[in-house]
Protein backbone atom coordinates (compact mmCIF):
# COMPACT_ATOMS: atom_id res chain seq x y z
CA UNK A 1 0.00 0.00 0.00
CA UNK A 2 1.30 3.46 -0.76
CA UNK A 3 2.09 5.61 2.00
CA UNK A 4 -0.46 8.56 2.58
CA UNK A 5 -1.48 11.02 5.34
CA UNK A 6 -4.19 10.62 7.99
CA UNK A 7 -5.90 13.71 8.98
CA UNK A 8 -9.19 13.44 11.05
CA UNK A 9 -11.22 16.93 10.37
CA UNK A 10 -13.58 17.95 13.34
CA UNK A 11 -16.09 19.91 10.91
CA UNK A 12 -17.75 19.48 8.13
CA UNK A 13 -15.92 22.47 6.74
CA UNK A 14 -12.48 21.56 7.41
CA UNK A 15 -12.82 17.98 5.88
CA UNK A 16 -14.36 19.86 2.61
CA UNK A 17 -11.24 21.64 2.41
CA UNK A 18 -9.18 18.79 3.06
CA UNK A 19 -11.06 16.48 0.91
CA UNK A 20 -10.57 18.96 -1.91
CA UNK A 21 -6.92 18.80 -2.07
CA UNK A 22 -5.70 16.84 -5.21
CA UNK A 23 -4.79 13.27 -4.08
CA UNK A 24 -7.24 13.37 -1.38
CA UNK A 25 -9.93 10.44 -0.73
CA UNK A 26 -12.52 10.73 2.20
CA UNK A 27 -12.58 7.79 4.56
CA UNK A 28 -16.04 5.67 6.01
CA UNK A 29 -15.07 2.92 7.29
CA UNK A 30 -12.77 1.46 4.67
CA UNK A 31 -14.16 -1.61 3.65
CA UNK A 32 -13.71 -0.79 0.48
CA UNK A 33 -11.31 1.59 -0.02
CA UNK A 34 -9.04 0.04 1.98
CA UNK A 35 -9.29 -3.15 -0.35
CA UNK A 36 -8.62 -0.52 -3.23
CA UNK A 37 -5.57 0.37 -1.41
CA UNK A 38 -4.27 -2.41 -1.12
CA UNK A 39 -4.73 -3.92 -4.44
CA UNK A 40 -3.37 -0.57 -5.66
CA UNK A 41 -6.78 0.73 -7.35
CA UNK A 42 -7.03 3.70 -5.18
CA UNK A 43 -3.66 5.08 -4.34
CA UNK A 44 -4.76 8.20 -2.09
CA UNK A 45 -1.82 10.83 -0.70
CA UNK A 46 -4.37 11.62 1.84
CA UNK A 47 -7.43 10.36 4.14
CA UNK A 48 -9.40 12.27 5.02
CA UNK A 49 -11.52 10.37 8.29
CA UNK A 50 -14.69 11.48 8.05
CA UNK A 51 -16.02 9.11 11.11
CA UNK A 52 -16.02 11.54 14.18
CA UNK A 53 -17.73 14.25 12.43
CA UNK A 54 -20.31 14.93 14.48
CA UNK A 55 -24.25 14.78 13.68
CA UNK A 56 -23.69 12.59 10.30
CA UNK A 57 -24.64 9.37 12.66
CA UNK A 58 -28.34 10.20 13.07
CA UNK A 59 -31.89 8.62 11.55
CA UNK A 60 -34.00 11.87 11.67
CA UNK A 61 -37.30 11.97 11.50
CA UNK A 62 -38.59 14.84 9.66
CA UNK A 63 -41.99 17.11 10.38
CA UNK A 64 -43.03 16.49 6.92
CA UNK A 65 -42.65 12.93 7.62
CA UNK A 66 -39.64 12.35 5.07
CA UNK A 67 -36.68 10.69 6.71
CA UNK A 68 -32.59 11.60 6.71
CA UNK A 69 -30.39 8.80 6.66
CA UNK A 70 -27.32 10.64 8.46
CA UNK A 71 -23.69 9.88 5.82
CA UNK A 72 -22.39 7.72 8.78
CA UNK A 73 -25.29 5.46 9.34
CA UNK A 74 -23.70 1.96 9.60
CA UNK A 75 -25.60 -0.06 6.96
CA UNK A 76 -27.10 -3.04 9.96
CA UNK A 77 -27.83 0.06 12.48
CA UNK A 78 -30.36 1.27 9.67
CA UNK A 79 -31.76 -2.39 8.10
CA UNK A 80 -32.27 -2.78 12.29
CA UNK A 81 -33.82 0.40 13.30
CA UNK A 82 -37.71 -0.76 13.65
CA UNK A 83 -39.19 2.28 12.65
CA UNK A 84 -37.18 2.31 9.21
CA UNK A 85 -37.51 -0.96 8.52
CA UNK A 86 -41.38 -0.58 8.81
CA UNK A 87 -41.81 1.97 6.47
CA UNK A 88 -39.08 1.05 4.22
CA UNK A 89 -38.89 -2.70 4.46
CA UNK A 90 -37.63 -2.81 1.30
CA UNK A 91 -34.20 -0.79 1.62
CA UNK A 92 -33.78 -2.93 5.04
CA UNK A 93 -34.04 -5.96 3.20
CA UNK A 94 -31.60 -4.45 0.41
CA UNK A 95 -29.16 -3.55 2.88
CA UNK A 96 -29.40 -7.24 5.17
CA UNK A 97 -29.02 -9.24 1.47
CA UNK A 98 -25.35 -7.15 1.27
CA UNK A 99 -22.11 -8.55 1.92
CA UNK A 100 -22.04 -9.77 5.38
CA UNK A 101 -23.04 -9.07 9.02
CA UNK A 102 -19.04 -7.85 10.04
CA UNK A 103 -19.14 -6.16 6.88
CA UNK A 104 -23.01 -4.22 7.37
CA UNK A 105 -21.54 -3.30 10.99
CA UNK A 106 -19.00 -1.41 9.94
CA UNK A 107 -20.13 -0.15 6.15
CA UNK A 108 -21.55 3.64 6.68
CA UNK A 109 -24.55 5.13 4.16
CA UNK A 110 -22.28 7.13 2.14
CA UNK A 111 -19.60 5.01 1.77
CA UNK A 112 -21.61 1.81 -0.09
CA UNK A 113 -23.77 4.54 -2.02
CA UNK A 114 -19.99 6.09 -3.41
CA UNK A 115 -18.45 2.00 -3.15
CA UNK A 116 -16.58 1.85 -6.65
CA UNK A 117 -16.83 -1.00 -9.33
CA UNK A 118 -16.24 -4.54 -8.32
CA UNK A 119 -14.99 -4.95 -12.55
CA UNK A 120 -11.80 -7.15 -12.31
CA UNK A 121 -9.47 -5.30 -15.42
CA UNK A 122 -10.26 -1.97 -12.73
CA UNK A 123 -8.72 -3.42 -10.08
CA UNK A 124 -6.00 -5.43 -11.56
CA UNK A 125 -3.30 -2.43 -12.64
CA UNK A 126 -1.70 -4.54 -15.17
CA UNK A 127 -4.92 -4.22 -17.28
CA UNK A 128 -6.47 -1.60 -20.13
CA UNK A 129 -9.21 -0.01 -18.35
CA UNK A 130 -10.74 3.18 -19.23
CA UNK A 131 -12.11 4.36 -15.62
CA UNK A 132 -9.00 3.99 -13.74
CA UNK A 133 -6.91 5.22 -16.23
CA UNK A 134 -8.55 7.62 -18.75
CA UNK A 135 -7.84 6.81 -22.27
CA UNK A 136 -5.93 3.23 -22.01
CA UNK A 137 -8.92 1.38 -23.07
CA UNK A 138 -11.21 -1.62 -21.60
CA UNK A 139 -9.99 -4.95 -21.29
CA UNK A 140 -13.36 -6.13 -20.21
CA UNK A 141 -14.82 -5.78 -23.73
CA UNK A 142 -13.02 -8.73 -24.98
CA UNK A 143 -12.41 -10.37 -21.39
CA UNK A 144 -14.62 -12.13 -18.52
CA UNK A 145 -17.55 -10.38 -18.92
CA UNK A 146 -20.42 -12.22 -18.00
CA UNK A 147 -21.43 -9.71 -15.21
CA UNK A 148 -20.66 -6.88 -16.72
CA UNK A 149 -23.74 -4.04 -17.98
CA UNK A 150 -26.76 -4.69 -20.26
CA UNK A 151 -28.33 -0.74 -19.88
CA UNK A 152 -26.24 1.99 -20.60
CA UNK A 153 -22.95 1.10 -21.33
CA UNK A 154 -20.55 2.69 -23.99
CA UNK A 155 -17.52 0.74 -25.57
CA UNK A 156 -15.40 3.03 -23.24
CA UNK A 157 -16.58 0.88 -20.43
CA UNK A 158 -19.14 -1.71 -19.12
CA UNK A 159 -18.86 -1.62 -15.26
CA UNK A 160 -21.72 -2.02 -13.14
CA UNK A 161 -22.55 -0.71 -9.77
CA UNK A 162 -22.58 -3.22 -7.25
CA UNK A 163 -24.47 -1.49 -4.42
CA UNK A 164 -27.69 -3.21 -3.54
CA UNK A 165 -28.56 -0.53 -0.74
CA UNK A 166 -28.95 1.90 -3.95
CA UNK A 167 -31.51 0.40 -6.02
CA UNK A 168 -34.60 0.67 -3.75
CA UNK A 169 -33.44 3.85 -2.55
CA UNK A 170 -33.47 4.90 -6.32
CA UNK A 171 -36.99 3.39 -6.51
CA UNK A 172 -38.31 5.27 -3.74
CA UNK A 173 -36.66 9.09 -5.22
CA UNK A 174 -34.05 8.57 -2.56
CA UNK A 175 -32.14 12.73 -2.17
CA UNK A 176 -28.74 12.85 -1.66
CA UNK A 177 -27.73 16.03 0.79
CA UNK A 178 -23.95 17.10 -0.52
CA UNK A 179 -22.13 19.18 1.36
CA UNK A 180 -18.97 21.63 -0.72
CA UNK A 181 -17.23 24.52 -0.75
CA UNK A 182 -20.33 26.98 -1.65
CA UNK A 183 -22.31 25.05 0.95
CA UNK A 184 -25.15 22.78 0.59
CA UNK A 185 -27.20 20.92 -2.27
CA UNK A 186 -28.76 18.14 -3.18
CA UNK A 187 -29.52 15.86 -5.80
CA UNK A 188 -31.61 12.86 -6.68
CA UNK A 189 -30.09 9.80 -5.85
CA UNK A 190 -31.04 9.06 -9.44
CA UNK A 191 -28.73 11.04 -10.94
CA UNK A 192 -25.66 11.00 -8.98
CA UNK A 193 -24.24 8.30 -10.25
CA UNK A 194 -23.02 8.43 -14.25
CA UNK A 195 -23.22 6.54 -16.71
CA UNK A 196 -20.02 6.14 -18.55
CA UNK A 197 -20.38 7.72 -22.15
CA UNK A 198 -16.99 9.01 -22.93
CA UNK A 199 -15.90 9.81 -19.47
CA UNK A 200 -16.13 6.71 -17.87
CA UNK A 201 -13.35 8.15 -15.10
CA UNK A 202 -15.96 10.43 -14.00
CA UNK A 203 -18.07 8.29 -11.67
CA UNK A 204 -20.24 10.38 -10.05
CA UNK A 205 -21.67 13.82 -9.86
CA UNK A 206 -19.51 15.14 -6.67
CA UNK A 207 -17.54 17.83 -7.41
CA UNK A 208 -13.75 17.44 -5.72
CA UNK A 209 -14.24 17.95 -1.95
CA UNK A 210 -18.33 17.31 -2.19
CA UNK A 211 -19.36 15.43 0.69
CA UNK A 212 -22.48 13.22 1.05
CA UNK A 213 -23.66 14.32 4.60
CA UNK A 214 -26.83 12.30 4.22
CA UNK A 215 -29.64 10.59 2.24
CA UNK A 216 -33.27 12.06 2.60
CA UNK A 217 -36.13 9.59 1.62
CA UNK A 218 -39.35 11.41 0.98
CA UNK A 219 -42.24 11.02 3.09
CA UNK A 220 -44.24 9.42 -0.09
CA UNK A 221 -42.14 6.18 -0.10
CA UNK A 222 -43.77 5.10 3.11
CA UNK A 223 -46.78 4.46 1.23
CA UNK A 224 -45.47 1.11 -0.71
CA UNK A 225 -44.75 -0.23 2.95
CA UNK A 226 -47.26 -2.74 2.42
CA UNK A 227 -46.14 -4.03 -1.32
CA UNK A 228 -42.32 -3.74 -1.37
CA UNK A 229 -39.70 -6.37 -1.79
CA UNK A 230 -36.24 -6.53 -3.45
CA UNK A 231 -34.92 -10.17 -4.87
CA UNK A 232 -31.54 -10.24 -5.95
CA UNK A 233 -29.91 -13.59 -7.57
CA UNK A 234 -26.31 -14.33 -6.68
CA UNK A 235 -24.11 -17.06 -7.39
CA UNK A 236 -24.41 -18.20 -4.21
CA UNK A 237 -26.99 -18.08 -1.22
CA UNK A 238 -25.07 -15.23 0.76
CA UNK A 239 -22.22 -13.27 1.19
CA UNK A 240 -21.72 -12.37 -2.61
CA UNK A 241 -22.44 -9.50 -4.97
CA UNK A 242 -25.97 -9.50 -7.41
CA UNK A 243 -25.75 -10.93 -10.81
CA UNK A 244 -28.80 -9.19 -11.50
CA UNK A 245 -31.77 -7.63 -8.59
CA UNK A 246 -34.98 -5.94 -8.72
CA UNK A 247 -36.58 -3.61 -6.28
CA UNK A 248 -40.41 -3.19 -6.57
CA UNK A 249 -42.89 -1.16 -4.69
CA UNK A 250 -46.92 -0.85 -5.00
CA UNK A 251 -49.53 0.31 -4.03
CA UNK A 252 -52.61 -1.75 -5.08
CA UNK A 253 -56.17 -1.10 -4.20
CA UNK A 254 -58.83 -3.67 -5.42
CA UNK A 255 -56.09 -5.66 -7.28
CA UNK A 256 -55.64 -2.48 -9.20
CA UNK A 257 -52.24 -0.68 -9.25
CA UNK A 258 -52.90 2.78 -7.69
CA UNK A 259 -48.86 3.15 -8.23
CA UNK A 260 -45.47 1.37 -9.13
CA UNK A 261 -42.16 1.70 -8.14
CA UNK A 262 -39.54 -0.03 -10.07
CA UNK A 263 -35.26 -0.37 -10.26
CA UNK A 264 -32.97 -2.43 -11.13
CA UNK A 265 -29.39 -3.30 -9.71
CA UNK A 266 -26.50 -5.22 -11.33
CA UNK A 267 -27.52 -4.33 -14.51
CA UNK A 268 -25.54 -0.83 -15.26
CA UNK A 269 -22.83 1.37 -13.97
CA UNK A 270 -25.85 3.12 -11.92
CA UNK A 271 -28.93 1.89 -9.90
CA UNK A 272 -31.40 1.46 -13.15
CA UNK A 273 -34.86 3.16 -12.35
CA UNK A 274 -37.45 1.51 -14.68
CA UNK A 275 -40.11 4.32 -15.18
CA UNK A 276 -41.74 3.16 -18.15
CA UNK A 277 -42.64 -0.41 -16.90
CA UNK A 278 -43.81 2.06 -13.65
CA UNK A 279 -46.25 4.05 -15.90
CA UNK A 280 -47.58 0.81 -17.56
CA UNK A 281 -48.00 -0.98 -14.69
CA UNK A 282 -50.24 2.17 -13.08
CA UNK A 283 -54.09 1.14 -13.16
CA UNK A 284 -53.63 -2.11 -14.91
CA UNK A 285 -54.76 -4.96 -12.71
CA UNK A 286 -51.72 -6.78 -10.65
CA UNK A 287 -51.28 -9.86 -12.81
CA UNK A 288 -48.90 -11.93 -14.45
CA UNK A 289 -49.36 -10.46 -17.98
CA UNK A 290 -48.99 -6.78 -16.27
CA UNK A 291 -46.04 -8.00 -14.42
CA UNK A 292 -44.10 -9.72 -17.85
CA UNK A 293 -45.12 -6.14 -19.49
CA UNK A 294 -43.65 -4.52 -16.95
CA UNK A 295 -40.54 -6.24 -17.53
CA UNK A 296 -40.65 -6.15 -20.96
CA UNK A 297 -40.07 -2.42 -21.00
CA UNK A 298 -37.92 -2.49 -18.43
CA UNK A 299 -35.43 -4.04 -20.27
CA UNK A 300 -36.44 -2.74 -23.69
CA UNK A 301 -33.26 -1.02 -24.34
CA UNK A 302 -30.76 -3.72 -22.86
CA UNK A 303 -27.96 -5.44 -25.06
CA UNK A 304 -25.12 -7.37 -24.28
CA UNK A 305 -22.02 -5.65 -23.62
CA UNK A 306 -20.44 -9.44 -23.79
CA UNK A 307 -21.04 -12.72 -22.72
CA UNK A 308 -24.09 -11.77 -20.49
CA UNK A 309 -27.08 -12.38 -22.73
CA UNK A 310 -28.37 -14.50 -20.33
CA UNK A 311 -28.27 -11.61 -17.97
CA UNK A 312 -31.43 -9.78 -19.58
CA UNK A 313 -33.56 -13.15 -19.94
CA UNK A 314 -32.16 -12.81 -15.91
CA UNK A 315 -33.25 -9.63 -15.32
CA UNK A 316 -36.89 -9.68 -16.47
CA UNK A 317 -37.63 -12.60 -14.26
CA UNK A 318 -36.42 -11.09 -11.49
CA UNK A 319 -38.78 -8.15 -12.17
CA UNK A 320 -41.57 -10.26 -12.62
CA UNK A 321 -40.46 -11.98 -9.37
CA UNK A 322 -40.37 -8.99 -7.48
CA UNK A 323 -43.59 -7.47 -8.73
CA UNK A 324 -45.10 -11.06 -7.73
CA UNK A 325 -44.14 -10.82 -4.31
CA UNK A 326 -44.72 -6.92 -3.79
CA UNK A 327 -48.31 -7.80 -4.68
CA UNK A 328 -48.85 -10.02 -2.55
CA UNK A 329 -47.91 -8.20 0.44
CA UNK A 330 -45.00 -7.37 2.67
CA UNK A 331 -43.43 -10.34 4.73
CA UNK A 332 -44.17 -9.47 8.77
CA UNK A 333 -40.93 -9.81 9.43
CA UNK A 334 -37.78 -9.56 7.66
CA UNK A 335 -37.35 -13.59 5.96
CA UNK A 336 -34.60 -15.79 7.08
CA UNK A 337 -32.48 -15.14 3.40
CA UNK A 338 -32.93 -11.28 3.13
CA UNK A 339 -33.13 -11.17 -1.04
CA UNK A 340 -32.94 -14.69 -2.02
CA UNK A 341 -34.98 -16.29 -4.05
CA UNK A 342 -34.01 -19.50 -2.75
CA UNK A 343 -35.56 -18.95 0.68
CA UNK A 344 -37.34 -21.30 2.65
CA UNK A 345 -40.41 -18.97 3.56
CA UNK A 346 -43.72 -20.02 2.15
CA UNK A 347 -44.76 -18.90 -1.25
CA UNK A 348 -41.35 -17.20 -1.63
CA UNK A 349 -39.42 -20.45 -2.88
CA UNK A 350 -37.71 -21.08 -6.25
CA UNK A 351 -39.49 -24.30 -6.64
CA UNK A 352 -42.79 -23.02 -5.77
CA UNK B 1 4.63 11.61 11.16
CA UNK B 2 3.46 9.58 13.77
CA UNK B 3 0.41 9.29 15.58
CA UNK B 4 -0.53 8.58 19.59
CA UNK B 5 -3.69 6.66 20.01
CA UNK B 6 -5.30 4.15 22.78
CA UNK B 7 -6.91 1.37 22.38
CA UNK B 8 -8.72 -1.14 25.21
CA UNK B 9 -7.86 -4.33 23.81
CA UNK B 10 -9.20 -7.13 26.16
CA UNK B 11 -9.78 -4.89 28.99
CA UNK B 12 -6.41 -3.70 29.11
CA UNK B 13 -5.89 0.25 28.05
CA UNK B 14 -3.18 0.59 25.80
CA UNK B 15 -0.97 3.66 24.37
CA UNK B 16 -0.31 3.06 21.11
CA UNK B 17 2.36 4.75 18.65
CA UNK B 18 1.56 4.42 15.13
CA UNK B 19 5.08 5.08 12.95
CA UNK B 20 2.88 4.49 10.07
CA UNK B 21 -0.56 5.23 9.20
CA UNK B 22 -0.96 1.86 6.85
CA UNK B 23 -1.67 -0.41 9.80
CA UNK B 24 -4.70 -2.40 9.77
CA UNK B 25 -6.46 -3.37 13.10
CA UNK B 26 -5.31 -6.82 11.71
CA UNK B 27 -1.87 -5.96 11.48
CA UNK B 28 -1.40 -4.27 14.70
CA UNK B 29 -2.84 -6.97 16.68
CA UNK B 30 -0.81 -9.76 15.00
CA UNK B 31 2.59 -8.25 14.70
CA UNK B 32 2.74 -5.52 16.98
CA UNK B 33 1.25 -6.41 20.14
CA UNK B 34 1.52 -10.43 19.39
CA UNK B 35 -1.91 -11.43 19.39
CA UNK B 36 -2.03 -14.08 17.12
CA UNK B 37 -5.07 -15.44 17.65
CA UNK B 38 -7.00 -13.36 15.03
CA UNK B 39 -6.25 -14.69 12.14
CA UNK B 40 -5.06 -13.34 8.43
CA UNK B 41 -7.22 -15.32 5.77
CA UNK B 42 -8.08 -13.01 2.66
CA UNK B 43 -6.80 -9.81 4.14
CA UNK B 44 -10.08 -8.20 1.75
CA UNK B 45 -13.37 -9.01 3.72
CA UNK B 46 -13.87 -12.06 1.78
CA UNK B 47 -13.49 -14.95 4.28
CA UNK B 48 -14.28 -13.84 8.03
CA UNK B 49 -10.58 -14.92 9.49
CA UNK B 50 -10.05 -11.82 10.49
CA UNK B 51 -12.89 -11.07 12.83
CA UNK B 52 -13.22 -9.30 16.14
CA UNK B 53 -15.15 -7.48 18.24
CA UNK B 54 -15.08 -3.50 17.89
CA UNK B 55 -17.03 -1.43 20.85
CA UNK B 56 -18.85 -4.87 21.07
CA UNK B 57 -19.57 -5.19 17.52
CA UNK B 58 -17.94 -8.20 14.94
CA UNK B 59 -16.19 -6.38 12.36
CA UNK B 60 -13.56 -7.30 9.54
CA UNK B 61 -9.95 -6.15 11.43
CA UNK B 62 -8.35 -6.39 8.03
CA UNK B 63 -10.62 -3.74 6.31
CA UNK B 64 -9.85 -1.43 9.47
CA UNK B 65 -7.27 1.29 9.89
CA UNK B 66 -5.69 1.23 13.10
CA UNK B 67 -5.76 5.20 13.23
CA UNK B 68 -9.35 5.41 12.63
CA UNK B 69 -10.25 3.54 15.53
CA UNK B 70 -8.89 5.55 19.04
CA UNK B 71 -10.72 5.48 21.75
CA UNK B 72 -12.62 1.95 20.68
CA UNK B 73 -12.63 -1.24 22.75
CA UNK B 74 -11.35 -4.17 21.44
CA UNK B 75 -12.15 -8.14 22.19
CA UNK B 76 -10.23 -10.66 20.63
CA UNK B 77 -9.64 -14.41 20.96
CA UNK B 78 -7.62 -13.97 23.51
CA UNK B 79 -9.64 -12.22 25.67
CA UNK B 80 -13.20 -14.52 25.53
CA UNK B 81 -12.22 -17.39 28.16
CA UNK B 82 -12.79 -16.29 31.91
CA UNK B 83 -9.34 -17.48 33.26
CA UNK B 84 -9.17 -20.61 32.07
CA UNK B 85 -12.83 -21.64 32.10
CA UNK B 86 -13.85 -21.54 28.46
CA UNK B 87 -16.48 -19.33 26.72
CA UNK B 88 -19.92 -21.23 26.36
CA UNK B 89 -19.12 -20.44 22.89
CA UNK B 90 -15.31 -22.49 23.05
CA UNK B 91 -16.82 -24.83 24.72
CA UNK B 92 -20.16 -25.63 22.27
CA UNK B 93 -17.36 -25.24 19.26
CA UNK B 94 -15.28 -28.44 20.94
CA UNK B 95 -18.73 -30.49 21.64
CA UNK B 96 -19.82 -30.11 18.47
CA UNK B 97 -17.02 -30.35 16.52
CA UNK B 98 -17.03 -26.90 14.59
CA UNK B 99 -13.96 -26.98 13.18
CA UNK B 100 -11.25 -29.60 11.79
CA UNK B 101 -7.68 -27.34 11.20
CA UNK B 102 -9.03 -24.55 13.09
CA UNK B 103 -7.56 -21.94 10.78
CA UNK B 104 -11.44 -19.85 10.63
CA UNK B 105 -12.11 -21.08 14.65
CA UNK B 106 -10.99 -17.88 16.10
CA UNK B 107 -13.10 -15.62 13.05
CA UNK B 108 -16.02 -18.20 13.49
CA UNK B 109 -16.35 -17.64 17.39
CA UNK B 110 -15.66 -13.80 17.76
CA UNK B 111 -18.41 -13.55 15.05
CA UNK B 112 -20.94 -15.83 16.40
CA UNK B 113 -20.39 -13.31 19.55
CA UNK B 114 -21.54 -10.77 17.66
CA UNK B 115 -23.99 -12.68 16.25
CA UNK B 116 -25.44 -13.62 19.54
CA UNK B 117 -25.26 -9.77 21.52
CA UNK B 118 -26.98 -8.46 18.20
CA UNK B 119 -30.21 -10.96 18.87
CA UNK B 120 -31.51 -11.08 15.50
CA UNK B 121 -31.22 -14.91 14.83
CA UNK B 122 -33.18 -16.76 17.39
CA UNK B 123 -32.62 -20.44 17.34
CA UNK B 124 -33.23 -20.45 13.99
CA UNK B 125 -31.06 -22.69 12.27
CA UNK B 126 -31.57 -20.82 8.82
CA UNK B 127 -31.40 -17.61 10.43
CA UNK B 128 -28.69 -18.65 12.24
CA UNK B 129 -26.91 -19.73 9.06
CA UNK B 130 -27.53 -16.50 6.98
CA UNK B 131 -26.13 -14.08 9.85
CA UNK B 132 -23.04 -16.33 9.86
CA UNK B 133 -22.19 -16.38 5.86
CA UNK B 134 -19.50 -13.74 7.09
CA UNK B 135 -17.05 -16.79 7.94
CA UNK B 136 -15.69 -19.01 5.54
CA UNK B 137 -14.74 -22.60 6.88
CA UNK B 138 -12.63 -23.88 4.25
CA UNK B 139 -13.10 -27.72 6.04
CA UNK B 140 -16.78 -27.42 5.75
CA UNK B 141 -17.69 -27.52 9.27
CA UNK B 142 -20.39 -25.74 9.07
CA UNK B 143 -23.15 -28.11 10.24
CA UNK B 144 -21.04 -28.72 13.74
CA UNK B 145 -21.00 -24.94 14.00
CA UNK B 146 -24.35 -24.02 13.54
CA UNK B 147 -24.94 -26.05 16.16
CA UNK B 148 -22.34 -24.85 18.48
CA UNK B 149 -23.75 -21.36 18.08
CA UNK B 150 -27.57 -22.58 18.91
CA UNK B 151 -26.04 -24.36 22.39
CA UNK B 152 -24.08 -21.76 23.24
CA UNK B 153 -26.46 -19.07 22.54
CA UNK B 154 -29.37 -21.57 24.65
CA UNK B 155 -26.53 -21.78 27.68
CA UNK B 156 -25.91 -17.92 27.72
CA UNK B 157 -29.96 -17.21 27.96
CA UNK B 158 -30.63 -19.43 30.46
CA UNK B 159 -27.39 -18.05 32.37
CA UNK B 160 -28.57 -14.42 31.85
CA UNK B 161 -31.73 -15.31 33.05
CA UNK B 162 -30.79 -17.16 36.44
CA UNK B 163 -28.53 -14.23 36.43
CA UNK B 164 -31.22 -11.66 36.36
CA UNK B 165 -33.33 -13.72 38.79
C1 LIG C 1 -16.30 -9.15 0.52
C2 LIG C 1 -17.26 -8.02 0.27
C3 LIG C 1 -18.55 -8.29 -0.16
C4 LIG C 1 -19.44 -7.25 -0.40
N1 LIG C 1 -20.71 -7.54 -0.83
C5 LIG C 1 -21.57 -6.53 -1.09
C6 LIG C 1 -22.90 -6.80 -1.54
O1 LIG C 1 -23.30 -7.95 -1.71
N2 LIG C 1 -23.71 -5.73 -1.80
C7 LIG C 1 -23.29 -4.45 -1.61
O2 LIG C 1 -24.09 -3.54 -1.86
N3 LIG C 1 -22.05 -4.17 -1.19
C8 LIG C 1 -21.20 -5.18 -0.92
N4 LIG C 1 -19.93 -4.89 -0.50
C9 LIG C 1 -19.48 -3.49 -0.49
C10 LIG C 1 -19.77 -2.79 0.81
O3 LIG C 1 -21.15 -2.53 0.88
C11 LIG C 1 -18.98 -1.47 0.77
O4 LIG C 1 -17.62 -1.80 0.92
C12 LIG C 1 -19.39 -0.53 1.90
O5 LIG C 1 -20.74 -0.21 1.84
C13 LIG C 1 -18.56 0.75 1.80
O6 LIG C 1 -18.81 1.56 2.93
P1 LIG C 1 -17.59 2.16 3.76
O7 LIG C 1 -18.13 3.05 4.81
O8 LIG C 1 -16.67 1.08 4.20
O9 LIG C 1 -16.90 3.02 2.61
P2 LIG C 1 -15.37 3.39 2.32
O10 LIG C 1 -14.63 2.19 1.91
O11 LIG C 1 -14.83 4.17 3.47
O12 LIG C 1 -15.56 4.35 1.10
C14 LIG C 1 -16.00 3.89 -0.17
C15 LIG C 1 -15.91 5.04 -1.18
O13 LIG C 1 -16.84 6.07 -0.86
C16 LIG C 1 -16.21 7.31 -0.60
N5 LIG C 1 -16.96 7.90 0.51
C17 LIG C 1 -17.22 7.33 1.72
N6 LIG C 1 -18.05 8.10 2.45
C18 LIG C 1 -18.33 9.18 1.70
C19 LIG C 1 -19.15 10.35 1.88
N7 LIG C 1 -19.84 10.54 3.02
N8 LIG C 1 -19.21 11.26 0.89
C20 LIG C 1 -18.52 11.08 -0.28
N9 LIG C 1 -17.74 10.00 -0.50
C21 LIG C 1 -17.65 9.06 0.45
C22 LIG C 1 -14.77 6.94 -0.28
O14 LIG C 1 -13.89 7.98 -0.59
C23 LIG C 1 -14.56 5.74 -1.17
O15 LIG C 1 -14.27 6.11 -2.48
C24 LIG C 1 -19.03 -5.91 -0.21
C25 LIG C 1 -17.73 -5.64 0.22
C26 LIG C 1 -16.84 -6.67 0.46
C27 LIG C 1 -15.45 -6.34 0.92
S1 LIG D 1 -15.57 -2.22 -17.91
FE1 LIG D 1 -15.05 -0.16 -17.20
S2 LIG D 1 -14.12 -0.58 -15.21
FE2 LIG D 1 -14.04 -2.52 -16.34
S3 LIG D 1 -12.09 -2.52 -17.48
FE3 LIG D 1 -13.61 -1.64 -18.84
S4 LIG D 1 -13.36 0.55 -18.48
FE4 LIG D 1 -12.44 -0.44 -16.72
S1 LIG E 1 -8.73 -11.77 6.58
FE1 LIG E 1 -10.26 -10.30 6.98
S2 LIG E 1 -11.97 -11.14 5.98
FE2 LIG E 1 -10.38 -12.49 5.34
S1 LIG F 1 -11.91 -25.53 10.41
FE1 LIG F 1 -10.55 -25.47 8.74
S2 LIG F 1 -11.22 -23.70 7.73
FE2 LIG F 1 -12.76 -23.95 9.17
Amino acid sequence: MKRFDYVRPSSIAEAVSAAALPGSAILGAGTNLLDMMKIGSAQPERLVDITRLPGLDGIDWLPDGSVEIGALVRNADLAYDERFARRFPSVAEALLSGASPQLRNAATAGGNVMQHTRCAYFHDLSSACNRRSPGSGCDALNGENRLHAVLGWSEHCIATHPSDFCVPLVALDAVVEIEGHKGRRELALEALHLLPGNTPEVESALMPGELIVALRLPAEAADFASHTRYLKLRERTSYAFAVVSAAAALVVDAGVVQSARLALGGVAAKPWRARRAEDALTGKPASPEAFAEAARLALADAKPSGHNAFKIELARRIVVRALTEAATGTPERTIPLPGSVFTTQAGSNHVA
Amino acid sequence: MSLSINLTINGQLRDITLDDPRVTLLDLLRERLDLTGTKKGCDRGQCGACTVLVNGRRMNSCLALTASLDGAVITTIEGLADGDTLHPLQSAFIEHDGFQCGFCTPGQIMSAAGLIAEAQAGDDPERIRELMSGNICRCGAYQGITEAVQQAQREMIARNRKDAA
